[in-house]
């Protein structure tokens, strides 16, 4: 059927099968596409450029920390340089990368279906995303905001007189782009399952999302009317939150956290997700407790939600309300480290291989496991009352969300780029840059726990010189992160024309998605998959040989 | 779509076999229908969490604030309120045999429902300009102009009562109104569309999935209202 069009100089080559990627090639056919897998890809585009841009503004902060004085910026320009890093990041990067990349991707391949429910508010949540982005950097050129990205009113409200409405207008969109995409995941999910796809035989990604996503459509449109409320209150004088009508600012603090807080785990759940698949597939055996681990996801997105008042243990809540925060804190590390404990269970007698995807895998559970500790150290209400606000807080949530996030999203595009773009990447490079992004990271953000615990505090531009020698390490960290961070999307490129053809499933692995071609074509199957098996059956499932670990089997 | 030109197969002899309406992506129209609905509830899930957040602050601040709460909302004209109040629940009986009327397959009967359900909300929207109007004659809008010395109750006693609560107040009524009736242009805008397509002939008894949503959006929205009058208009008058 496409013979016809094949060029002469492509001849020779295996004769391309029709696939998503290259079923259209005009611009009006990527703008207007319907297909979840380009709507993926257009993401993937965008989340990037977000997060070199996010990433610009945090080597901004690491340079300007380099020496104790205020040399680079002035405190006014150092407060609109976090605040953009922070928005930046949270809204138009973590919340969106794994779930509006891998997630749209994947999900409907993993269940056999041909798409998402809803292909056109796909492709609206892609649209609302980037006015959000264009929203964005509007402010950015022409002159920020300096409230740091929380908003905290009544400075929100009343004092500052920067960008604020703008601002939150562009975080509004992003919501609402994200509220979308949960909603289409979990109506997909629910009513596009091939047959024989039973809720226990979903792939631990999907259920991910699904727990994902309950947080999205719940979450983010308390977040969506607070936002609303500050930008009434500014632009027609409302006064809802403010001090002097009786109102109270703690109330913006508490309907911004019960979004803010599960947001932390819309983040990290899809990572996880990505890392269930990673550690099943290079142990070469199902994964450990399946159920469990399926279940635990649920169990963070519900009790994700009851934990948002330990960002307020100084802000003046009563201290009973603290003690309850605080345990419901604790009581949420519970299913976490269900997850930590089961994959580590899985790797018991596993056949190990050591390929890119398996190592960001590793560092997942090394910095996560740092990362969730150091969350329970804040839950004391003893400890919190003394590393508030210090730089403790900002190593603990840069291990969750950089730490956490970006190696389970690092190691998920190195999974599945062959599947995404039909190449393989370069493995040696991709090891260098596994090692780059570990080393960097942790030399970035190890320093800060000793820094805040000593009493340096966020959101400064400068500090007292005896803070110096960490911070030196902490920048010099970040610019090794950054070459980490740089390689792959440098060799990723480099394999869309150089990168060897890729197989229907170099990995070896489980999952649907593994048994269509790569890249598969614009409606996943040739015919809809029937499925009789269990999840992760990979005693069933023959190891490419490149991929023999030296384990027992 | 010129993308999808190229793909001949599977897509395009499904959407031949099959009712025009269904989608290529679904198997049947019954799964189409099911997408559908559990997409639009879990829609209006979001709503409910929307405007919970302002309920929220309500109940916080009416808590608070009590005395004044009860003495501005006082000043809220409770005949136009119920008034509005009425219109909304008629406007839902419309929705209700819109819908039945699409089920039964009668197009005209179906289009005149859906024309009048748009007229009780425009209705509702005229009767809610009227009290914003009372509101900015009687300095009740927040801002530098706001004034509050209405502080007598129904029977004359003086309640006491700090005009800044009051202002609190009058954000929250304007805030969760304003929200509402945004919500109910909006519904009004997808009637009106609705109606058009009904008249051109769009939906039949096999499919009247969008006459169903967007009637589960409506219902929403009134009871949205149905809060929103006792919370707002009805605050200590039970005398």
């Amino acid at each position: 059927m496409a013979s016809t069009v094949i060029p002469a100089n492509q001849a020779q080559a295996p004769a391309p099968k029709l696939n998503y990627l290259n079923n259209g090639h005009s611009l009006k056919s990527w703008l207007l596409t319907t297909d979840h897998k380009r709507i993926a890809v257009l993401y993937l585009i965008s989340v990037t450029v977000f997060f070199f841009l996010g990433g610009f503004f945090a080597m901004l902060i690491r340079l300007e920390l380099l020496t104790p004085q205020g040399d680079l910026m002035q405190a006014d320009t150092y407060n609109k340089v976090f605040t953009m890093h922070g928005m930046i990041m949270v809204f138009f990067f973590l919340i969106p990368v794994v779930p509006a990349v891998l997630g749209n991707f994947l999900i409907p391949i993993m269940i056999g279906a041909k798409d998402l429910a809803f292909p056109r508010i796909n492709l609206l949540s892609w649209y609302l995303y980037m006015v959000g982005g264009i929203m964005i950097s509007h402010v950015m050129l022409t002159g920020g905001v300096d409230t740091g990205w929380t908003f905290y009113s009544p400075f929100s409200t009343e004092y500052t007189n920067t960008k604020i409405v703008e601002a939150g207008l562009a975080a509004f969109m992003a919501g609402f782009s994200s509220i979308f995409t949960g909603l289409n995941f979990i109506v997909t999910i629910h009513r596009m399952r091939a047959p024989g796809l039973t809720w226990n035989r979903l792939p631990l990604f999907v259920w991910a999302n699904y727990a994902t996503s309950i947080i999205m459509i719940l979450g983010t449109p308390v977040v969506a009317i607070t936002i609303v409320l500050v930008a009434v209150e500014r632009l027609f004088h409302l006064g809802i939150f403010d001090p002097r009508l009786g109102g109270d600012p703690l109330l913006f603090q508490h309907l911004f956290w019960f979004y803010s807080h599960p947001a932390v785990y819309i983040m990290i759940l899809p990572s996880m997700g990505v890392i269930s698949e990673l550690i099943t597939c290079f142990s070469r055996k199902r994964v450990f407790g399946y159920n469990f681990v399926a279940l635990s996801s649920i169990a963070i997105a519900v009790i994700g939600f009851l934990v948002w008042a330990h960002h307020m243990f100084v802000a003046g809540i009563s201290l009973y309300a603290a003690m309850i925060f605080s345990f419901l804190t604790f009581f949420v590390g519970v299913p976490s480290a269900v997850k930590v404990f089961n994959w580590t269970a899985t790797l018991y007698r596993g056949s190990i291989t050591y390929a890119t995807p398996m190592l960001y895998a590793f560092g997942f559970i090394g910095l996560f496991t740092i990362g969730g500790l150091t969350g329970l150290f804040l839950a004391t209400l003893g400890i919190d009352v003394h590393v508030t606000d210090t730089y403790f807080v900002v190593a603990h949530f840069h291990y969750v969300m950089v730490g956490g996030v970006l190696m389970g999203y690092l190691g998920g595009m190195h999974f599945w780029w062959p599947k995404i773009s039909g190449r393989m990447y370069p493995e040696g490079w991709a090891k260098l840059s596994a090692l780059f992004v570990f080393v960097g990271f942790n030399l970035t953000f190890f320093p800060q726990f000793i820094l805040g615990y000593v009493g340096m505090p966020r959101r400064y531009w400068q500090y007292p010189p005896e803070f110096q020698v960490l911070n030196v390490l902490s920048t010099a960290g970040s610019s090794v992160l950054a070459v980490g961070y740089l390689l792959p999307m440098i060799y990723f490129l480099w394999s869309l024309k150089y990168g060897p053809i890729a197989p229907a499933n170099p990995w070896g692995a489980a999952g649907l998605e593994w048994k269509t071609t790569s890249p598969p074509p614009t409606f996943n199957f040739d015919e809809t998959p029937v499925v009789t098996w269990e999840a992760y059956n990979y005693d069933e499932i023959p190891a490419p040989k490149e991929l023999e670990g030296p384990g027992e089997r | 779509m010129s993308d999808s030109q190229a793909t001949t197969s599977q897509a395009t002899m499904e959407h031949e076999a099959h009712n025009p309406a269904l989608l290529h992506h679904f198997a049947d129209a019954q799964q189409q229908k099911n997408a559908a609905s559990l997409g639009m509830w879990l829609f209006l899930v979001t709503e409910i969490m929307f405007f919970g957040g302002m309920f929220c602050a309500y109940l916080v601040y009416r808590l608070a604030h009590f005395n004044a709460f009860a003495a501005a909302s006082q000043q809220l004209s409770i005949w136009m309120g119920a008034t509005n109040t009425a219109v909304l629940i008629i406007s839902s009986v419309t929705v209700v045999l819109a819908v039945k009327a699409a089920e039964a397959g009668k197009r005209k009967v179906l289009v005149g429902y859906l024309v009048v359900t748009v007229l009780l909300g425009m209705t509702f929207l005229v009767i809610k300009g009227f009290e914003y109007r009372e509101k900015f004659e009687k300095h009740h809008v927040p801002g530098a102009t706001f004034k509050f010395t209405d502080t007598f109750d129904d029977n004359g006693k003086q309640i006491p009562v700090n005009p800044k609560e009051a202002e609190l107040f009058f954000s929250l009524y304007f805030a969760m109104t304003g929200m509402h009736a945004l919500h109910m242009i909006i519904g009004c805008g997808l009637f009106s569309v609705l109606a058009v397509f009904a008249w051109k002939g769009h939906y039949s008894p096999g499919y009247f999935t969008p006459i169903e949503n967007a009637g589960l959006y409506w219902h929403l929205v009134d009871i949205i209202w149905i809060y929103l009058f006792p919370l707002l208009y009805l605050i200590s008058r039970h005398s």
